[in-house]
């Protein structure tokens, strides 16, 4: 078969000149490869370390004074005290500040850690199990289910808040808090931690509950799409071998992805630590204190700062402690957050950033 | 595992090997355990709907939406307004530097620098929103810093911060996904690189940058910390006016009035989740149809 020549044309003179050649000025050569949007481009990518950097700077030269001022009591007392408003300010060791003001940041540091713990104590299994299930469901099913996870990881943390402070608080209070205290609390050794008192439903087992509710979309999404990704072949030898679904999950499944989990649960503390508005609703708000058990008033970092602000705005001591704070939850959320990117981004890669949103 | 020399086998005739019970105990445990997992995973969900929908249904009145709070009681328009504003501005701002900087890693970037560019806002969004809102009062609200006072720009310059790393990731995803083929075919057809990114690769990693955006509106419509201290309140509806002039926010009133004696208050604060909570499964919706608009497009 002759193939019909392509009218070749007879040399160089017949070629359209390229557009974007090398004859035209620099400048029209530069827009018109794409300068501007390089330009524009890497100075929005470059922003957020830029950001990062100025968030780093202003806290550690805010948090100075406070810092100066209560040195290493601020990681081992208890006492938090605003000082006296109206009264004249006084200065020690050449720091002005307001009469009788302490940060003891104990409790909150404590808090912050503690609520963590245990919303991740709960959310782990159900995230696990849930998510084991999930990739074993039909694809229809799971979608739906999908939906669920995606609510809950999409709802506003106000509206969790109002949930945990109007409906489930109550609930905690009235019938969970007792059941635990009449079956835990009842162990020798834990009746101090679990025992009676059980609260008003505002604290610490109130606020672990609602951060483990926000965690477990995080942890169950991430570990379904992780477990998805378990090649088939593998399972089906699993079955092959007569192994039953338990088994299969455990010596299969999960250690092909554990690294995976592991870093979506290390997403998730970084989540809980830095939660705000849901915990400053249901904690209790208890500044100068450390519970007495399981059920009691409490306080988180994020939580005093959104509380306490305004009260602090108008002296710059209180401010200076406030940045001292969110100094030490930034320095933690980072070591959480950089110790899970590394974790996660050796194995999974989602379409969407997991952490926040949908 | 016992010993076996010769496994029986359906084959010979055979039966076969009966299982443990305990091992189909635990069997059924795993599986009663995954349900009772995935029933505490649905069951807040439905809960959580169900409470905001039982406290705000009964009470709704349509002149929520159209009139402006007055204290602690009135309507919520100048809040849905504020919200609308603020979310518009994010998504300029934000959005469009957030799409550059993903169109830039995904397309110009390279090596090292890109692993430490990625990595910038990697941990950026791991910041908690309130460490950005305390910094974002401390240097643009507060009189110490640029004393902007309580506003839209503030406002919208922290949020913006916030959702950049959702954005910018979704933005370079989606980018990298598209097949090496539509490039290497508009190559083949002399249109220039910059010419194909804007007609062929953009077109088609455009849903996957739209569901970013998706990600970034629920996330600044639902914001409270940061905004409480950039914000702040007004019972007026929003100028636009970028500085000086406090601008009022959806999620204020659920946080502030809940609380309060006063039923209307309370009654305020559960007409706000109700309308937090319609935008946020329009938002989920919405997400969903450009998943299948997308699938359904692929080919």
């Amino acid at each position: 078969m002759a193939v019909p020549a392509l009218p070749r044309g007879g040399g160089a003179g017949t070629r359209p000149p390229r557009r974007a050649g090398g004859s035209a000025h620099p400048l029209g050569r530069w827009l018109r490869s794409g300068g501007p949007i390089r330009a524009l481009g890497l100075a929005g990518a470059v922003l957020p370390a830029l950001v990062l950097t100025g968030l780093l700077i202003e806290l550690i030269f805010k948090a100075i004074p406070a810092i100066g001022y209560s040195g290493l009591s601020f990681f081992t007392s208890s006492n938090w005290q605003f000082g006296a408003q109206y009264a004249a300010p006084v200065t020690t060791n050449g720091l002005t500040h307001m009469q009788g003001e302490a940060f003891g940041a104990l409790p909150q540091i404590l808090g912050t850690l503690a609520t963590s713990a245990i919303a991740l104590i709960i959310a782990i299994p159900v995230s696990l199990g849930a998510a084991l299930l999930i990739a074993q469901l039909p694809r229809r099913l799971a979608d739906v289910i999908g939906a669920f996870l995606e609510l809950l990881a999409g709802l506003p943390s106000v509206l969790l808040g109002l949930w945990g402070a109007v409906t489930l608080g109550p609930i905690v209070a009235a019938h969970v808090s007792p059941l635990i205290a009449d079956s835990i609390g009842r162990v020798p050794g834990l009746g101090g931690a679990f025992g009676r008192s059980t609260g008003s439903g505002q604290g610490l087992f109130t606020s672990g509950l609602l951060l483990a509710v926000m965690v477990i979309p995080i942890i169950a999404s991430t570990s379904r799409d992780l477990i998805r990704g378990v090649p088939v072949l593998t399972r089906e030898g699993a079955v092959a071998l007569g192994m039953s679904d338990l088994e299969t999950a455990r010596k299969v499944t999960v250690p092909w992805v554990a690294s995976g989990i592991v870093g979506a649960i290390v997403l998730g503390l970084g989540r809980a630590l830095g939660e705000t508005i849901a915990v400053a609703m249901v904690c209790g708000v208890a500044l100068g204190t450390l519970p007495t058990n399981l059920y009691g008033a409490m306080i988180t970092i994020a939580a005093n700062i959104v509380q306490n602000l305004d009260t602090a705005i108008t002296d710059p001591m209180d401010v200076s402690a406030f940045a001292e704070l969110a100094l030490i939850l930034m320095v933690i959320t980072l070591v959480v957050n950089v110790v899970a990117t590394l974790m996660v981004r050796r194995v999974s890669s989602t379409a969407l950033p997991v952490g926040r949103g949908l | 595992m016992s010993e076996r020399t010769s496994p029986p086998g359906i084959a010979d005739g055979g039966q076969w090997p009966a299982v443990h019970p305990s091992r189909k105990i635990a069997n059924v445990c795993y599986w009663i355990a995954r349900c009772i997992a995935l029933a505490l995973i649905v069951g807040p969900a439905l809960w959580l709907v169900g409470s905001v929908l039982a406290h705000a249904v009964p009470h709704w009145q349509w002149s929520v939406i159209t009139t402006n709070t007055t204290g602690e009681s009135g309507g919520l328009k100048q809040a849905i307004l504020g919200t609308l504003v603020i979310t518009l501005g994010v998504l300029i701002i934000g959005g469009g530097i957030s799409i550059l900087a993903g169109l830039y890693l995904a397309e110009f970037a390279a090596g090292r620098a890109r692993i430490i560019l990625r990595s910038g806002y990697e941990i950026l969004s791991g910041i908690p929103s309130i460490v950005l809102g305390l910094v974002g009062y401390l240097v643009l609200v507060s009189e110490h810093g640029l004393d902007w006072k309580y506003g839209l720009l503030p406002a919208v310059l922290v949020v913006s911060v916030i959702i950049i790393p959702y954005i910018t990731k979704a933005t370079e995803t989606s980018l990298l996904q598209v097949p090496t083929a539509y490039r290497e075919g508009a190559d083949a057809l002399g249109i220039p690189p910059v010419w194909a990114l804007r007609k062929i690769v953009f077109k088609s990693a455009l849903p996957g940058i739209v569901t970013g955006l998706l990600v970034a509106i629920a996330i600044s419509v639902g914001e409270t910390a940061p905004l409480l201290y950039t914000a702040g309140w007004s019972d007026f509806s929003p100028s636009l006016q970028l500085t000086g002039q406090p601008i009022a926010f959806l999620t204020y009133p659920v946080f502030t009035f809940f609380n309060l004696p006063d039923e209307g208050a309370k009654i305020l604060s559960y007409d706000a989740s109700l309308l937090l909570l319609v935008f946020v499964l329009l938002v989920i919706i919405a997400g969903r149809l450009i998943v299948a608009w997308s699938r359904r497009h692929a080919e």
